[in-house]
C-alpha cells in the first residue's frame, strides 16, 4: 500500500450537501474516517444521521444534486473522488461492494438471481460463462443457500427475506472484494435469520481478510459484530473508540444517552430519552426535516 | 379478582389458497387453537417471527377477521363476527396501532380530521365537542396544538406514531392491539413512544396487546409473554417465568439470536475473535 498509514480506505473531513428549497442541507458534515483490511467498522446513527450518505458518497451513487466535497477520499492509497465514471466503475462493485437494507427491493425481480450474479461476474472477471456458472454456485453454498444448483433459476420473489439477503451477499463478494459495506444488511429481517446473518457476514469477513464497514442504528448489532464504532448525529461524528470502550465508558453525552435508551439497560418503570440529556451539538445550518 | 379484558379459547384461522388453472387448492392453518386472557391494565407481549401468526391473531382480537373456530371474548362477552356482524360498542372497545406510521395515515388528511373521524363516524357528538376532545387527545400524546391543521408528511416517524396512538384512544377503548408500534422508529424515539404508553396506560387504565419481534423491548413492556411459532403459542407466562427459565426450544434459540449489548458479552467475543 502507498499511503503512509496503509488503511483500506481514508477519508479526510468528508461533506455531502443538498440543495433544497428550504436551503442548503448539510447531510455529512466534516467526517473523517479510516478502515483497515480485516477490520470491522460500525457507523451507528439515528435516521437522518448521514451514515448512509457519507458511504454512498464513497459509492458514487448519490445523485447529481449532492455536493461532495473532502481533503482527500483514497482507497488503497488512490485517490477515488477525481475518478471518471468509467474508472469508478472499475472498482466500484468490485473491489469496494455494498449490500443495502432492503434485500427484496435491491434484486431486480424481472430476472433470476442467478442471472443477476453472472452480471456481475461479466462485468469485473474474464471468465468463461461455464467457469461463471460455477463461481455463482460456489458463491450460493458459500451464503449457504440451500440447493444451491437450483436456486440459480430462481426469481426474487420466490425467496424469503434471509434468502434474498443471503443473494445479495453472494452478489457483494462475487469478485472478492477488499471492502464491504453493509448498509443496515438486518434491519428488515426476524432476530434469527439477523443471527445468521450477522454471523455470515462475520466468517466470510474473516475468511477473505475482507475491511467491513456496517452501518446500522442497533446498538445489538454493533456489540456483535465490530472491533471499531463511529457514532455519528447529525452528519458530525461524535465519537470513536473501540467497541469495548464505547460500551464500558461513553466519553460523549449523545452516546451515553444512546446506550441508556435502550430497553435492556432500563432501571425505572420509566426509560430515560435522548433529549433528556443536554449536549451542546453546534447549530445546524439550513433545514432538517 | 380483576377483571379479564380479552379472553380467547381455541382460536383457529385457515386460509384456503385457491387452486390455478394448473394447482390444487390447499389450506395454511396460520393459527392452530390459541388460548390467552388478559387482565384489565396489563400488557401481553406476543413474540414470533414473520408468519408465525402473530399479526392474524390481531387481525381476529380487533375483530378485522372472523376465526374459523373458537370463541373470542371481550370484557366477557362472546364475539360473533362471523355470523351476525359486531355492534358498534364491541367495536369501540378494541382499537389497533400498526407498524408503519408512515402507512396508516391519510396523507390528503389533515391531523384534525385523522383524530375527528372516528368520533363522526361512531359517536353522535356536536363539532364544537369533536373539536375540543380531538385536541385534548393531541396535547395528550406530545403533540402541541398548531398540529391541528397540519399533513402528515410534516411530521417525523415518532410524531405520526404518537398520531396513531391518539387515534386509537379517542374513542376511550379498553384494549389498544399495538401491533410491532416501534419497530419502525429509531432508538430515542421508541423510548419515547414506549415512555408515552406506559404514561397512558396508567392515566386510562388501558390493557394492551403488544405484538413485538424485539425481545429487548418485550422484556421491557410486558407483563405477560406468549412466544408464538407456527400458529401455536408454544411459551405462554409471566414475563419473569419466560425471560428466567424458557421452556420451549424456539424460545431459547430466539433469546440466543437476540444481540447482547453488555460489557461482558463483547469482551467474550473480542476474545473468541483472538482466539
Amino acid at each position: 500500500m502507498s499511503n503512509k498509514n496503509g488503511a483500506l480506505l481514508d477519508i479526510r473531513n468528508l461533506s455531502v450537501e443538498f440543495e433544497t428549497a428550504g436551503g442548503t442541507l448539510r447531510a455529512v458534515d466534516g467526517v473523517s474516517l479510516s478502515v483497515d483490511a480485516r477490520e470491522v467498522l460500525a457507523i451507528v446513527g439515528e435516521s437522518g444521521s448521514g451514515k448512509s450518505v457519507s458511504m454512498l458518497a464513497v459509492m458514487g451513487l448519490l445523485p447529481w444534486t449532492a455536493k461532495v466535497k473532502a481533503d482527500a477520499m483514497l482507497f488503497q492509497g488512490r485517490d477515488i473522488m477525481n475518478l471518471s465514471p468509467a474508472e469508478r466503475r472499475k472498482i466500484v462493485g468490485k473491489d469496494i461492494a455494498m449490500i443495502f437494507q432492503e434485500p427484496i427491493a435491491s434484486l431486480n425481480p424481472c430476472f433470476t438471481v442467478g442471472f443477476q450474479i453472472d452480471e456481475t461476474l461479466k462485468m469485473h472477471t474474464n471468465l468463461t460463462s461455464r467457469q461463471r456458472r460455477d463461481r455463482t454456485v460456489e458463491l450460493f453454498e458459500a451464503v449457504g443457500l440451500p440447493n444451491a444448483a437450483d436456486r440459480l433459476s430462481a426469481y426474487p420473489h420466490q425467496m424469503s427475506g434471509g434468502q434474498c439477503q443471503r443473494v445479495m451477499i453472494a452478489m457483494a463478494i462475487a469478485c472478492d472484494p477488499k471492502l464491504l459495506i453493509a448498509d443496515e444488511p438486518t434491519t428488515a429481517l426476524d432476530v434469527t435469520i439477523q443471527k445468521q446473518i450477522l454471523d455470515l457476514l462475520v466468517s466470510i469477513q474473516v475468511e477473505k481478510d475482507m475491511g467491513m464497514i456496517m452501518i446500522t442504528h442497533d446498538m445489538g448489532v454493533v456489540a456483535e459484530t465490530a472491533d471499531r464504532v463511529i457514532v455519528q448525529y447529525k452528519g458530525k461524528k461524535m465519537e470513536e473508540a473501540d467497541v469495548l470502550s464505547l460500551f464500558e465508558k461513553p466519553q460523549h453525552p449523545y452516546t451515553k444517552a444512546l446506550l441508556s435508551a435502550l430497553p435492556e439497560n432500563a432501571t425505572g418503570d420509566r426509560l430515560p430519552t435522548v433529549s433528556d440529556f443536554v449536549f451542546d451539538e453546534a447549530p445546524q445550518t439550513g433545514a432538517r426535516p | 379478582m380483576s377483571e379479564i379484558v380479552l379472553e380467547t379459547r381455541g382460536i383457529t384461522r385457515d386460509y384456503h389458497i385457491g387452486g390455478g388453472f394448473f394447482g390444487k387448492g390447499r389450506t395454511v392453518h396460520a393459527l392452530k387453537g390459541v388460548d390467552l386472557k388478559v387482565e384489565k391494565g396489563k400488557t401481553l407481549a406476543i413474540v414470533g417471527e414473520s408468519g408465525c401468526g402473530k399479526s392474524t391473531l390481531a387481525r381476529i382480537m380487533t375483530m378485522i377477521d372472523a376465526p374459523t373456530s373458537g370463541e373470542l371474548l371481550i370484557d366477557g362477552k362472546p364475539v360473533e363476527i362471523g355470523k351476525k356482524g359486531v355492534d358498534p360498542e364491541m367495536r369501540r372497545k378494541v382499537q389497533i396501532v400498526f407498524q408503519n406510521p408512515y402507512g396508516s395515515l391519510n396523507p390528503r388528511q389533515k391531523i384534525g380530521d385523522v383524530l375527528m373521524e372516528p368520533l363522526i363516524i361512531n359517536e353522535k357528538v356536536p363539532a364544537q365537542e369533536r373539536r375540543e376532545r380531538a385536541m385534548e387527545m393531541l396535547l395528550k400524546v406530545g403533540l402541541q396544538a398548531e398540529h391541528f391543521n397540519r399533513y402528515p408528511h410534516m411530521f417525523s416517524g415518532g410524531q405520526r406514531q404518537r398520531i396513531a396512538i391518539a387515534r386509537a384512544l379517542m374513542l376511550r377503548p379498553r384494549l389498544l392491539v399495538l401491533d410491532e408500534p416501534v419497530s419502525a422508529l429509531d432508538l430515542s424515539v421508541q423510548a419515547q413512544v414506549l415512555n408515552l404508553l406506559a404514561d397512558l396506560q396508567e392515566e386510562f387504565g388501558l390493557t394492551y396487546v403488544f405484538i413485538s419481534h424485539d425481545l429487548s423491548v418485550v422484556r421491557y413492556i410486558a407483563d405477560e409473554v406468549m412466544v408464538m411459532y407456527f400458529g401455536e403459542a408454544v411459551e405462554y407466562g409471566t414475563r419473569d417465568a419466560v425471560f428466567s427459565d424458557p421452556q420451549h426450544e424456539y424460545t431459547r434459540s430466539l433469546f440466543a439470536a437476540t444481540p447482547r449489548a453488555d460489557v461482558e458479552s463483547i469482551r467474550k467475543r473480542l476474545a473468541e475473535k483472538a482466539a
